[in-house]
């Protein structure tokens, strides 16, 4: 086990007293309560963390928090693995596992770096090009090169969840700027939501030294901390949240978090949630996100080591940690001025601080100087050395950003660069705002305030802590004060005056006095291996879109989405170019923030809970007597009835025998259903369906075909009049909810003035359709109060009465072709009478069948079905459905489209059947069709087949399908060139190829 | 995820609505006197701004009722919610 070699003495928010065991590459570690894997590796002197992307170089640590590209490690085994966590973020728990999928040690792949001039921007894309058809192997192996993690691939028996939540004031961060907002707002009774991505609150404050000197409000900054916490805990309406990311910002104030519930101590308990996705709206935000420090870029900055300035604070102040034993400080502003002199208070070495400013003055520089750190001004480090650790810097003297003089090589094992601060404007931006550029500040700034948001704190550029602290006070105030609370009086809490400040002096490259391509990498996106030679080279190859820019070169994907580099790339990118920062812009800023789990997004709605499923009252006899199943839309229809080991022709040509000879029943309970009432129903439904409704007399039934405007059919269904101005629809199964949204936005937004309302009684009613010969002697047998005799009881009618004791409407209609009745009654009675039927069917073999067997009589018959053989694109008269439209009719829905020139022409493609050559095929449904098999590419198709089956009525198999004028085709043959280079001939028919005078259901 | 006032519900969240199209579209009282250029454009022709933008929405998993919305494309500000036919809701007058 390794010692914490690079653990300082005292010092850091963690715990000394409970030591945690790790392991990390299969190396056990001790760190602290308290660590991040991070703080604890580098505490145990481990350096090299993983491998880069592309070229396989060693990298180590650069930030310390949500920013580092480098650190991205695998978290746990099995189910519940995380891939792409970033070890500054992955708190320290006893047990835990991490590694990190690329090599440390000698890493074969580690030749690319050798041979990199090889492997400029787009190489893989320009290399791996032809033949074109090798490209999925190529990827793969690239992808294998590459990889930073792994999915899991045994499910995740982890339990999620969502949690809605409304507040008056939700901040988004709990630094001082946050803090003071939500305190100021929680003061006022509002109700506060606060939520920080760390373990604890406090944000940059936690990488400062806890001094005295930096006290607020008279107390030092941690114990100010923790008073304002408490003071915020005991506030009945706040809810105070760490561990909980802000990751996206929608419209109207709607923004999602990711709550880390267990993650961080090593897994959820027993029924415990481990990630939790809130869902806010609140009438206010206060954006108090902070700001990153940027690196700045010079030859080989990725050697392990090299960190920004602010990270190696922070693991000296929050963690107890020091890097390394002698670092070289590199800045274009004061903030890294501060952490030289935290390392000189932890007892390290600080061999030179090199500005490239000239001459720095102000309170830190001069503090600086008085602490003996000698000072380079007017310079760059233009290269590091060292390959697993920066061993040594190599300074020059720059003018006016070129290289004037080389200087020394200073000898040190840290480097703590700083090139300034980038906001995190990512959430203000996340819902369309642009950035803008600030020049005195040199950074990007949020643009004006979303409506019903603000922000505060360095995310505005306010960097100092005083402004910080009284800028969230501020917002905190005026967003409650908006809502119509009263803000307290009193003062934002107070820091001390910040001493005076030097300008920070942009610089976006060291020069080495080579072109970008020679000399040392100068890497600008450490996730993706983009280095300043990469942007050049997609501006010499054309691209000038900062977007193009950002696909053709990689910069900014990946884990950290180029929190660290992108402002870098961008304006090395614009000096390319020629042009400003502001002119570049930015690439786009989306959602998520950081990473968020598959997991707390699906929440609970994964497996068995992934969609509603909807099941007929007779469901459980279905499955009690072997059925499977079919999906439609969300009911789960029985299929077949396989019996014993069956197969499922067999079954179908039993199920499809026994209906034609006997009698079968089948479950038709999932047909939408929807009644109309109302004085003007008949002068509604005439404009909804093509036929006409006014004429039909109380107890008769009527097909009905609804269209679009554009004149193509959408749904049909049966319509009963069951009183002069009361209807009873039925609908497809699917389309049922789609036709009841079209008859309400008619109404209500086209004919309001019609007196008429609709009631969807879908699940009221269990239908059971008995088809066969046999039908008429079931029911007379289940039923005494309804004279089922043929005139008596006609086609295309319904009667009301008792079947097996219980009230129905019997509907005398047919879907198979045969003399067949369907039975509605109130769903609550759909078993008892469906068992009814099977007993008094059982002396005529009757027998149940599924949607398959429904399919293939009906088609037998040409019967459509619409979403099947219709596709949003036929007619009435493309079906061959004439007589479906109403002679007399001066207008319905689609009517006008039917006479357009396009819909009256030749060519359009017309229902027919289809009987292959060889009756034991059987077409694949959706087959395309084509006249010549011989043609040439690209052959020209003249239609498809929509439905398809094998008949054993017929003794071979038959298709329904849509062909170019069709029905003045019939006899001839066309053709379908299949995917296995076979091609299925088949002859044209009319599509009803069984019973064609309707004899069988007339009886 | 927009919130939308319902003139019926108050404000809900985008999820229980349906977009229903372009507001104000309205059918023509005589189609058959329409040639078809002008039957197209009834039919297919609609606004695409970039700014104010005139459309319908369905309180469908929740009161099921149509309304007016008039919302900016660009910002996704919604600037005002209405029955069609009727005074908007508070309108005194």
């Amino acid at each position: 086990m390794s010692q914490q070699t690079h653990r300082l003495s005292q010092g850091g928010r963690i715990d000394r007293g409970r030591e945690i065991r790790f392991t990390f590459n299969g190396r056990e570690y001790t760190g602290y309560a308290g660590d991040t894997l991070a703080s604890a590796l580098l505490a145990n002197g481990v350096s090299v963390i993983g491998r880069s992307f592309k070229y396989h170089r060693p990298r180590g640590l650069v930030g310390a928090g949500p920013e580092e590209p480098n650190a991205i490690v695998q978290v746990g085994l099995g189910g519940q693995t995380r891939p792409d966590q970033r070890a500054t973020q992955v708190e320290l728990f006893d047990g835990l596992v991490a590694s990190t999928s690329a090599r440390l040690g000698f890493d074969p792949m580690g030749l690319n770096n050798t041979f990199s001039r090889m492997l400029p921007a787009g190489f893989y894309y320009k290399t791996f090009k032809w033949p074109a058809k090798s490209w999925p192997s190529y990827e793969k192996r690239i992808r294998q090169a590459a990889g930073l993690g792994y999915s899991p691939t045994e499910p995740d028996t982890d339990r999620y969840d969502h949690m809605n939540a409304h507040c008056d004031v939700l901040v988004v961060g709990g630094g001082p700027a946050g803090l003071a907002a939500a305190l100021r707002a929680g003061r006022a009774g509002a109700r506060v939501m606060l939520v920080d991505e760390n373990a604890e609150f406090g944000g940059s404050l936690l990488a400062e030294r806890d001094a005295q000197a930096n006290a607020i409000d008279d107390r030092s900054p941690h114990d100010w901390i923790a008073a304002s916490v408490a003071e915020l805990s005991a506030m009945q309406e706040v809810r105070v949240m760490t561990r909980t990311t802000a990751f996206g910002n929608y419209d109207h104030n709607f923004i999602g978090l990711m709550e880390d519930k267990a993650d961080y101590r090593g897994g959820p308990g027993a029924g415990e949630v481990r990630h939790r996705l809130w869902r806010v709206r609140a009438q206010r935000v206060v954006l108090a996100t902070g700001a990153l420090e940027r690196p700045l870029v010079f030859g080989n900055n990725d050697r392990p080591g090299i960190m920004t300035a602010s990270a190696v604070s922070t693991y000296l102040n929050r963690y107890g940690v020091a890097p390394g034993w002698r670092t070289v400080v590199f800045t274009n502003n004061d903030s890294a001025y501060q952490t030289a002199l935290d390392l000189k208070a932890a007892g390290r070495d600080v061999a030179a601080i090199v500005d490239i400013r000239t001459n720095p003055t102000g309170a830190l520089a001069d503090a600086a100087r008085e602490a003996g750190i000698p000072i380079h001004d007017s310079s760059a480090i233009i290269k590091a050395r060292g390959s697993r650790r920066v061993k040594s810097v190599q300074i020059a003297q720059v003018k006016y950003g070129q290289l004037a003089e080389e200087g020394d090589t200073i000898a040190c094992d840290v480097v703590a660069t700083s090139g300034g601060w980038s906001p995190v404007v990512h959430l203000h931006c996340h819902i369309g705002s642009k950035p803008q550029w600030d020049d005195e500040a040199a950074c990007f700034l949020p643009g004006p305030d979303n409506p019903g948001q603000s922000s505060a704190g360095s995310v505005t550029g306010a960097f100092s802590l005083r402004k910080a602290l009284s800028q969230g006070f501020e917002q905190g105030g005026a967003a409650v004060a908006e809502l119509g609370f009263e803000p307290t009086a009193g003062a934002a809490p107070s820091a001390p005056a910040p001493g005076t400040v030097m300008p920070i002096q942009p610089f976006w490259i060291a020069p080495t006095g080579k072109p970008l391509s020679r000399g040392p990498k100068q890497f600008v996106d450490y996730q993706n291996d983009t280095t300043a030679a990469d942007i050049a080279l997609a501006v010499r190859e054309g691209y000038e879109s900062v977007e193009h820019v950002k696909r053709y070169t990689a910069m900014g994907f990946g884990t950290d989405q180029g929190k660290l580099g992108n402002i870098n790339g961008m304006a090395i990118l614009a000096s390319l170019l020629d042009q400003s920062i502001p002119e570049t812009g930015t690439t786009t800023f989306r959602p998520a923030y950081t990473p968020v789990s598959f997991g707390s997004v699906a929440g609970r709605t994964a497996d068995h809970l992934f969609d509603p499923e909807r099941k007929t009252a007779m469901h459980d006899w279905h499955v009690q007597h072997g059925a499977l199943f079919e999906n439609v839309g969300q009911w789960k229809r029985p299929w077949y009835y396989p019996k014993d080991d069956e197969s499922m022709q067999a079954a179908l040509d039993r199920e499809c025998r026994s209906t034609r000879n006997g009698a079968g029943v089948l479950d038709a309970s999932t047909l939408g259903k929807i009644e109309v009432h109302g004085p003007d129903a008949n002068r509604f439904l005439d404009m909804i369906y093509t036929g006409g409704r006014r004429k039909m007399k109380t107890g008769t039934c009527r097909y009905g075909l609804m269209l679009h405007e554009d004149g193509m059919i959408f749904d049909d269904g049966v319509t009963a009049k069951l009183d002069e101005n009361h209807y009873y629809l039925t609908t497809t199964t699917g389309g049922a909810a789609g036709v009841l949204n079209w008859l309400e936005q008619w109404h209500q937004t086209e004919w309001p003035d019609m007196d008429v309302f609709f009631t969807f009684v879908t699940d009221q009613w269990a239908t059971v359709a008995v088809n066969g010969p046999k039908s008429r002697e079931i029911l007379q047998a289940l039923c005494d109060d309804i004279d089922f005799d043929r005139e008596a009881f006609a086609f295309m009618t319904f009667r009301e009465g008792t079947v097996a004791g219980v009230a129905a409407r019997v509907f005398r209609i047919s879907f198979t072709g045969e003399l067949a009745f369907e039975i509605n009654v109130d769903a609550n009675y759909g078993r008892h009478v469906w068992e009814a039927v099977m007993a008094a069917g059982a002396p005529h073999g009757i027998t149940p069948y599924g949607t398959e067997t429904m399919h293939i009589l009906r088609a037998e018959k040409g019967f459509i079905v619409a979403g099947q053989d219709t596709d949003g694109a036929v007619t009435p008269m493309d079906m061959g459905m004439h007589w479906a439209i109403g002679k007399k009719k001066d207008d319905f829905i689609g009517m006008r489209s039917l006479s357009r020139a396009d819909i009256v022409g030749e060519g359009r493609k017309q229902y027919v059947g289809l009987v292959p050559t060889d009756g034991s095929i059987v077409l694949p449904e959706g087959s395309q069709l084509v006249n010549d098999p011989e043609a040439a590419l690209p052959m020209p198709m003249v239609g498809h087949v929509s439905s398809s089956y094998h008949s054993d009525t017929l003794g071979h198999s038959f298709a329904l399908a849509v062909v170019e004028d069709g029905r003045s085709r019939h006899g001839e043959t066309v053709y379908s060139p299949q995917v296995d280079g076979s091609v299925i001939a088949a002859t044209i028919t009319d599509p009803v190829f069984y019973d064609r005078e309707g004899a069988r259901q007339n009886v | 995820m927009f919130q939308i006032d319902c003139p019926w519900c108050g404000p809900r969240d985008q999820q229980e609505f349906a977009y229903a199209g372009e507001a104000a579209i309205k059918r023509p009282e005589n189609p058959a006197s329409l040639s078809d250029a002008e039957w197209a454009d009834y039919l297919f022709m609609r606004t695409n701004p970039r700014g104010r933008h005139h459309e319908q929405w369905r309180h469908v998993h929740g009161c099921g009722q149509f309304f007016d919305v008039v919302r900016d494309t660009v910002t996704y500000r919604i600037e005002s919610v209405d029955v069609p036919g009727r005074p908007a809701l508070g309108d005194a007058s």
